[in-house]
């Protein structure tokens, strides 16, 4: 076309060209993301003032499409801190520790509003917050307590089933460490500041941050999250038997829970500990270390007798049960066959966990129930493996004669080469 | 009434014709005749792995799911089934080690001399033939051990330069051991390896027979000096006869083991599990094995292990074609081949007693 | 073998032993070949003839035979090295599933009162598809296949490659 021959217009065409097309790229590469001058500024800005893009990103709210402005007031898209940070925009800057569990629950709290974002989580967090020990101390003025943010995190707050959050059950003990296990931030408070330390030897987090098993109990299934704290003396095997069904029942059955009810004694508590909850082994009922029974009893007395009675009952078929897996083991390495009584050795062991769960009923009869069924069955393995063991001496025996058979034409063939040779 | 059988085939067969030659075959005594026996010794636990063999093949079920339970069943269930796998265990390590004597016993006697050097080279690649026996029939039972050995030896086979995968998709049957491994292992532990060893032992075995047994050189030299002290027994019956009540010393031997040793069954293999620490190969192989883990990871500008395995591979050639550089001067080279074999030997009991020993 | 008549044997010749060594060493060789050779074809024998069992029960067993389990109850059986449940519901219609609770490895039992699956050790609680519904248990049971042939009851479970 004769325009196109023109070169000042050839010139100018392509750089309009140019200009839209940089222009049309700015705006795809911007399509989408609202301008959030907070982040823009902030990501730049050290510690304590700093939050990063990549943080936020990470921010259960954040993906939700609530941003900064959400809980900070202000306004996002200009640059001008005394528009963006203005109290016409409503700016709080910081928000006070006192008003943060209102500030979350001005949402949290409001069921119609939560609905539209997860119908199923829960609204009453922060009414159980201000049963809690943390909560009602922060009314009283005291700001050391923890608030939502010092569990949930802030800027990139994570929903408890990531396992990277900090309420995840598998984290949930070192969060709550952060604040109880430092000896000098709880000196005011006059408790022990040993608990994390101890439930790390306990068995429940070896099931916990071991095996992975997330059914087992942390901080906050005895204590509670929101509502958090110590279930009261009385209570606490309440708390156990929620897990521990057999145990407490035989327990509220026994002696023993009138006894320590009247003495106002935490119940399990008094012989298995509440943090450092060690894997209970028969040595509790036993009179050397570890022993429980003798902490209070008089040597001699009926319940010392029970004792050394459920004591002997244990002993008795765990040590039946070992002498049948040693005979069995040793069958079944000389070759024989043993697995049907391997198979039922699972059930003597059965009765054996049994009947250490008996013993909460702290009645020697019932003990001897599941021992006996045990015994029965453990006697019967041992017999099962000493008749392989008869059967492994029958080839030996069977070797002895062919080896005397070989002998025989062995001596044979050499007194016949000896003649031969003469 | 043996006799008379014999009569009767002899009227068809001409027996006497074909017996003849071995009615007339001397063996010579000396000092050293004994180690003749170590040939004879390792043919006859090669009959009683096939015929021990053939009779675990009436319950084996090849194939990942089911090969492990087999053997079990073996075990526990079948009748004397302990026996016989206890035996077919054993005596494969008992053959290894007694065609590994036979090769250095042939050595030192210097019986590869001219002109016995094919049956040297017979001997060698049965030799090699046994040790495949060895790795594959270790595969069979698919125990965790097993599994794990087998991807170890593939792995290093993978490593030879060039032909090295190849090499390694062939013997596993994929990238990886699988069950397609242990079937192709069990083909190759009862058909093809078989075939070929039973071939090359009739070669063999016929060499021996028309060439004779050989005379170690200073026992010739004794006898060239004084003809009067040869001394050669009838190898039909003295020698036989001898030779009949080592092998029935080793049918003894091998059902003391297996009644008061039996073989180990191990725990099923499981392929997503990771390798159990301080994994070893079998005994016969843990010179090799533990000559490479002794080589540092670069030497010069080669992958350690590849050099090794390349080494390992150059040395069997070398030992294969070993009496072909017994050259023109056979006083010198004898010397130095005896002292290359004292060596050989020393080093692959130290590095056996090395490997097992190490952890 | 003419010149070697035991008739004619010289007791001063030592070319000719006397009879009675001569006999001990053809008893000896005689006796030696066929007691060797018994000891070694005994074992063959018995080794031809199939055991009882003939299965590996690897992937298939007879859990046992019908009119043993009453309606509305379970029993354990063996399935390989580990125990399964066997239950004969209120209907007639027969389950099985492992009986190795996923939590810690207690044997569960069938509980005709609750007509679900349940395991002794932390009161986890299955249904009867092996789904675990209360309780602990992390994962469900594991289910297999029956059938019943004839007047036994065949459980078998599906096997990778």
């Amino acid at each position: 076309m004769a325009t196109l021959r023109n070169k000042r217009l050839r010139l100018l065409a392509t750089a309009f060209a140019w200009l839209s097309g940089f222009l049309a790229l700015e705006a795809c590469l911007g399509y989408g993301q609202a301008v959030n001058s907070c982040l823009d500024c902030h990501s730049a800005l050290p510690a304590p003032l700093g939050v990063t893009q990549e943080q936020f990103s990470q921010d259960i709210h954040a993906q939700k499409g609530l941003t900064c402005t959400s809980c900070h007031g202000g306004d996002a898209s200009s640059y001008d801190p005394t528009q963006s940070m203005g109290r016409k925009a409503g700016f709080k800057g910081k928000i006070d520790r006192r008003q943060i569990p209102e500030l979350c629950g001005s949402c949290h709290s409001n069921p119609n509003l939560m609905r539209q974002y997860d119908p199923s989580l829960r609204t009453d967090q922060l009414a159980e917050y201000h049963t809690s020990v943390h909560g009602k101390r922060l009314a009283a003025g005291d700001t050391k307590v923890a608030v939502c943010i010092d569990c949930h995190s802030v800027h990139d707050i994570r929903p408890p089933s990531d396992p990277r959050s900090t309420v995840n059950p598998v984290n949930v003990a070192t969060t709550c460490s952060r604040c109880h296990a430092d000896a000098n931030y709880m000196r005011p408070y006059g408790i022990p500041t040993d608990q994390f330390a101890k439930y790390n030897t306990s068995v429940h987090h070896d099931a916990l941050a071991v095996r992975g098993d997330l059914s087992a109990p942390t901080c906050t299934t005895c204590h509670g999250n929101h509502g958090a704290a110590p279930p009261g003396v009385g209570k606490v095997q309440n708390v156990c038997a929620t897990c521990h069904v057999f145990q407490a029942q035989m327990y509220d059955k026994s002696s023993h829970k009138q006894a320590f009810d009247a003495a106002s004694l935490p119940g399990c508590v008094v012989c298995h500990g509440n943090h450092a909850i060690a894997h209970p082994t028969d040595a509790k009922l036993g009179s050397g270390p570890g022993a429980v029974c003798m902490q209070c009893h008089t040597p001699g007395d009926n319940c010392d007798q029970a004792r050394v009675v459920m004591l002997g009952e244990l002993t008795q078929l765990d040590g039946a049960i070992k002498k049948a897996d040693y005979t069995l083991a040793v069958a079944e390495a000389s070759g024989m066959e043993v697995s049907e009584a391997r198979l039922a050795q699972n059930q003597a062991q059965d009765s054996l966990t049994k009947a250490r769960v008996v013993i909460h009923s702290f009645k020697p009869e019932l003990v001897d129930e599941d021992v006996q069924a045990g015994l029965k069955i453990a006697n019967n393995d041992l017999q099962a493996g000493q008749q392989a063991m008869v059967e492994r001496n029958r080839r030996r025996v069977g070797l002895a004669i062919s080896l005397i058979a070989i002998g025989m034409l062995l001596a044979g063939l050499w007194l016949y080469i000896r003649k031969i040779e003469q | 009434m043996f006799r008379a059988i014999l009569r009767w085939l002899d009227e068809r067969l001409d027996l006497d014709g074909i017996l003849a030659p071995f009615r007339h075959k001397t063996v010579p005594t000396h000092k050293l005749t004994y180690w003749y026996f170590f040939g004879g010794i390792t043919l006859f636990l090669f009959v009683i792995q096939v015929l021990t063999g053939i009779l675990l093949l009436l319950y084996y079920h090849p194939g990942a799911s089911e090969a492990f339970e087999s053997v079990q069943y073996i075990m526990t269930r079948v009748q004397f089934g302990w026996l016989i796998r206890s035996i077919h265990s054993w005596a494969a390590n008992l053959m290894i080690f007694t065609a590994f004597a036979h090769m250095f016993s042939v050595l030192f006697l210097k019986a590869y001399r001219k002109p016995r050097e094919l049956t040297w080279v017979t001997g060698m690649v049965l030799l090699f033939l046994v040790m495949g026996f060895g790795f594959s029939g270790y595969l069979l039972p698919w125990n965790k051990l097993a599994f794990f050995a087998t991807t170890v030896g593939t792995q290093m086979a993978g490593e030879i330069p060039i032909i090295g995968h190849p090499i390694m998709i062939f013997l596993r049957g994929g990238p990886q051991v699988t069950g397609a491994t242990l079937t192709r292992f069990f083909g190759f532990h009862v058909a093809v390896l078989p075939g070929l060893v039973v071939v090359l032992i009739a070669i063999h075995l016929f060499l021996v027979q028309r060439q004779g047994m050989s005379v170690p050189p200073q026992v010739e030299a004794k006898w060239a000096a004084n003809p009067a002290l040869r001394r050669e027994m009838k190898f039909f019956p003295n020698f036989l006869l001898r030779e009949l009540m080592a092998w029935y010393v080793a049918i003894g031997t091998l059902g003391a083991l297996a009644a008061l040793f039996p073989w180990n069954l191990g725990v099923k293999a499981d392929p997503f599990a990771s390798a159990p620490a301080g994994i070893k190969p079998e005994w016969y192989f843990l010179f090799m094995y533990q000559t490479l883990k002794l080589i540092p990871a670069k030497v010069w500008f080669v992958d350690g292990e590849v050099l090794g395995i390349v080494g390992c591979a150059l040395i069997g050639l070398f030992w294969l074609l070993l009496p072909f550089f017994e050259s023109d001067r056979p006083v010198r080279t004898r010397v130095w081949i005896t002292g290359l074999a004292i060596f050989a030997l020393a080093y692959v009991i130290g590095m056996t007693a090395y490997g097992y020993l190490a952890k | 073998m003419g010149t070697n008549d035991p008739g004619m044997a010289n007791p001063s010749c030592p070319l000719h032993p006397p009879v009675p060594r001569r006999r001990f060493v053809e008893f000896l060789l005689g006796g030696g070949i066929l007691a060797t050779f018994a000891s070694f074809i005994y074992p063959v024998l018995r080794y031809f003839v199939p055991p009882p069992v003939a299965e590996l029960g690897v992937d298939e067993v007879v859990a046992t035979k019908v009119g043993e389990l009453k309606p509305n109850s379970g029993m354990i059986f063996r399935f390989g090295s580990l125990p399964g449940l066997l239950i004969l519901e209120a209907d007639g219609t027969y389950r099985a599933l492992s009986a190795t609770c996923t939590h810690l490895g207690c044997t569960v039992q069938y509980r005709s009162d609750l007509r679900e699956i349940w395991c002794p050790c932390h009161n986890g609680i299955y249904n009867l598809n092996g789904g675990n519904v209360s309780g602990p248990p992390p994962k469900p049971l594991t289910v297999f296949n029956v059938h019943v042939r004839g007047d036994e009851i065949f459980v078998s479970r599906n096997v990778e490659a």
